[in-house]
């Protein structure tokens, strides 16, 4: 137990709909346009939870329990999340498969309240997200299980805090590749491009968004917000991964880890503004490299 | 035999028996003519069925008619290209083409027999049918689409429409009036010009109206506009549909810059109240700012533009996306930039020229391998090509007045008048009755030909990829719906 790890949970909870801010403020720039305000998923999050809620009488407690359950799960990740050299709240050997098992609950719950609303959009939604997932775990896992290997331990804070500067650059070929397969799930589990659009108002293309059509008012908020901290936890793993900066001072790794954060944000904003979707046909294939990547990362380490 | 634009008296038409009507209909098919009109008009307790059929070979556009009662051997079954037309028919005046093969209305419902929303239906385990519309996510018209599909995989696609029908074919007859000229600016709000220049021509064949070199330039400049202005538009929503933000940002703003320039002739970002039937209703009187605000339009459109064809995750989604053959698109009967993607060279500003399109040639743009890649790559060859005309007529317009007052039309003419609109061919046909007044106004907006297009571009495609296709259309409701 480490009462230090609850800044790192507070940091997430307060901080996590600004990245989204920070990612649509690059495009806007890159585009030429002022943008949406930084704070702009606050205000929507706390608008739409003053708001009523309008069910369809084909939807059942599922349908309800959706965005609550996978909010919880999400939540539920945090205090097993380090940040940086800053280790969490609590750790035990494999505590990375309990954070993975929490982000898959989270999911099931969200495509079992799509599959709920009998819609054939939904239904497809459903269908997408579960066979990208699929091949996006593995990816994750295994990108993980490189880092845990180099240091020695499967437990995330442990991964986090023992991968000093000299451990990474030691095993910087494997490092890189594992962060690369990491990046892709980031990208991937997060909705956005090139494997999914979050601007995109056309419900066939979608693979995110279209499982959340029939919610409204404070059940898409909660959505909202707990997918803006589904992508804080997934950028801290990422980050922890590729930002090895392991200080004796606790201010200056958090000033590293939120910076990488920050970074994290931008760039995805620039690969957006950069790039077009995949046809979705090409999304597998994808994964299947970030997973190649990720076996390539082991290899490279048990060698 | 008659030119575009050309009245002749309606006893000129031949009027033959049915068998030698179907003769000649496939007569003209078979020989790669293209069916621009096929419709009713009723006479005297029978209905007359015209059929306007152009030949681009020889310029000039055959008409002619049979008398049918309740129905008649269907077209369709030799002729795939007038399947549409026949659906029309039977919606119309319930004159049934018997054998049709998928008979059922296009607008309205009728009442017992197969109605809009009845769909060919495929069974079977696998097979699902997803719904999308009649309203939509984005900012668009009502329009429903049926797909039944195999997991991501589309089998076939039904169009369904007509949510836009506002009767315009019934309100125009017995005009012209003072509402006429309007209604025919909002047949497709985006192509005001081009069916306003159709609706002129017609007006200006059956009055005997002579119209200025001058006249007809501006109509020419204004149409070349209307075309910039869209193909942009769609460029850059090809980009957004694709989620590659540079050129869907650039060519938002950019569709304004030519949107602008058609301000700045009429005061009208659409071009309403420019054409007039005898000339046009406003002037350039300084040719300066428009040459320079082309000039930056043109340069900005070029970078733009090129962002597209040299990202390859761009081009990864438009090559071999929603491809249709050029045997299909002749068997069709497309039109528009969509069958010049497939090979299909046809333009009505080459093959059928009027006003300004006489003197001064735009070449046709075509590319060969009919997806999404060629319908957007069409565009942007067109717009080259517009600009260059818009830069040589600006600078050297003739002299004259503008417009010059039309006398009263001809009793018992008709006339056929072709118009290239960005989409496509634009077809209007006016008949004159005794008094000169329209006793029919057949109106066929290029979205008539092409929806079917669509269709079967997305036959064995993914669904995700309809929005995509879809755009690379980019199909008219209210033009097809009338």
């Amino acid at each position: 137990m480490n009462p230090w790890g609850f800044v790192q949970v507070a940091l997430a909870l307060l901080l996590s709909p600004l990245l989204i801010g920070v990612i649509n403020r690059t495009k806007a720039f890159v585009a030429g346009r002022r943008g949406t305000p930084l704070l702009q998923l606050y205000h929507d999050a706390a608008k739409l939870l003053r708001k009523g809620a309008v069910y369809s009488r084909t939807t059942t407690w599922v349908f309800r329990a959706g965005p609550i359950v996978a909010l919880a799960a999400t939540l539920g990740t945090l205090p097993f999340l380090p940040a940086g050299g800053l280790r969490a709240v609590l750790w035990f050997d494999g505590d990375l498969l309990v954070v993975i098992a929490l982000l898959g609950v989270a999911r099931f719950l969200t495509v079992l309240a799509a599959l709920d609303t009998g819609s054939s959009f939904e239904g497809m939604g459903a269908s997408r997200e579960v066979t990208f997932s699929a091949l996006a775990e593995p990816a994750l896992l295994l990108g993980l299980a490189a880092m845990g290997r180099e240091v020695g331990s499967l437990s995330l804070s442990d991964m986090s805090s023992g991968l000093t500067a000299a451990k990474w650059f030691q095993a910087a070929p494997a490092m890189m590749l594992a962060a690369a397969a990491l990046l892709v799930v980031f990208l991937a589990e997060n909705a956005r491009v090139p494997v999914d659009d979050p601007n995109t108002h056309l419900e066939l293309t979608m693979i995110h968004e279209v499982m959340v059509l029939d919610h409204g008012g404070p059940d898409f908020g909660v959505i909202l917000y707990g997918s803006a901290l589904k992508l804080w936890v997934l950028g801290t793993l990422l980050v922890n991964a590729s930002l090895p900066v392991r200080t004796s001072s606790v201010a200056i790794d958090a000033a590293a880890f939120l910076a990488g954060m920050l970074a994290l944000a931008v760039l995805t904003g620039l690969i957006e503004s950069a790039m077009a979707r995949l046809r979705l046909a090409h999304i597998p294939q994808l994964l299947v490299g970030a997973t190649a990547l990720s076996v390539l990362a082991i290899i490279l380490v048990l060698r | 035999m008659i030119s575009n634009g050309r009245p002749i008296p309606l006893g000129e038409v031949p009027v033959v028996p049915l068998p030698e009507f179907r003769d000649r209909f496939l007569q003209a098919v078979r020989a790669g003519a293209h069916i621009s009109a096929v419709f009713g008009h009723p006479a005297d307790g029978r209905l007359t069925l015209y059929a306007v059929i152009g030949q681009a070979a020889d310029g000039v556009l055959s008409v002619f008619a049979t008398e049918v009662a309740d129905g008649y051997p269907a077209l369709t079954l030799v002729a795939p290209q007038v399947h549409w037309f026949e659906r029309e028919l039977w919606e119309q005046w319930s004159v049934r083409p018997e054998g049709h093969p998928w008979l059922k209305p296009i607008r309205w419902q009728k009442g017992g027999e197969p109605c809009v929303m009845d769909y060919f239906p495929v069974r079977g385990e696998e097979v699902h049918e997803v719904a999308v519309g009649p309203v939509h996510a984005g900012v668009i018209e009502p329009g429903h689409f049926r797909f039944q599909c195999h997991g991501e995989n589309v089998f076939h696609l039904e169009v369904s429409l007509g949510y836009q029908h506002r009767g315009v074919e019934r309100a125009l007859a017995g005009g012209p009036g003072q509402r006429t000229l309007h209604q025919i600016e909002t047949l497709a709000g985006d192509t005001t010009i081009g069916h306003a220049t159709a609706y002129a021509h017609a007006l200006e064949g059956l009055t005997e109206t002579r119209v200025s070199a001058r006249a007809h330039a501006l109509r020419g400049i204004a149409l070349e506009l209307e075309r910039l202005a869209n193909h942009t538009g769609d460029l850059g929503a090809l980009a957004n549909d694709v989620g590659y933000l540079p050129t869907a940002s650039y060519c938002g703003r950019l569709r304004g810059d030519w949107l602008n320039l058609t301000a700045l002739l009429c005061g009208n970002r659409f071009g309403r109240s420019l054409v007039r039937v005898g000339g046009v209703g406003f002037d350039i009187a300084d040719p300066m700012p428009f040459l320079d605000r082309i000039e930056s339009a043109a340069d900005d459109v070029e970078v733009a533009v090129n962002l597209l064809w040299d990202t390859p995750s761009v081009m990864a989604r438009f090559e071999e996306t929603g491809r249709l053959s050029r045997e299909t698109a002749i068997e069709l009967g497309l039109v528009g930039p969509a069958a010049r993607a497939c090979g299909v060279e046809c333009d009505v500003r080459h093959d059928f020229p009027t006003g300004i399109f006489k003197f001064a040639h735009i070449p046709v743009a075509a590319a060969s391998t009919g997806d999404v890649f060629a319908r957007a790559f069409v565009r942007w060859l067109e717009i080259q090509r517009s600009i260059t005309f818009l830069r040589e007529q600006i600078q050297q317009l003739p002299g004259g007045e503008i417009r010059s007052t039309p006398g009263p039309m001809k009793p018992n003419h008709v006339v056929v008048s072709l118009v290239e609109g960005w989409r496509g061919e634009i077809c209007h046909v006016a008949i004159t009755d005794s008094q000169g007044r329209f006793a029919a106004y057949k109106v066929v907006d290029p979205s008539f030909h092409n929806w079917f297009g669509l269709a079967m571009a997305m036959r064995g495609q993914p669904i995700s990829d309809f929005p995509l296709c879809n755009k690379s259309f980019n199909l008219s409701y209210c033009g097809h719906d009338l």
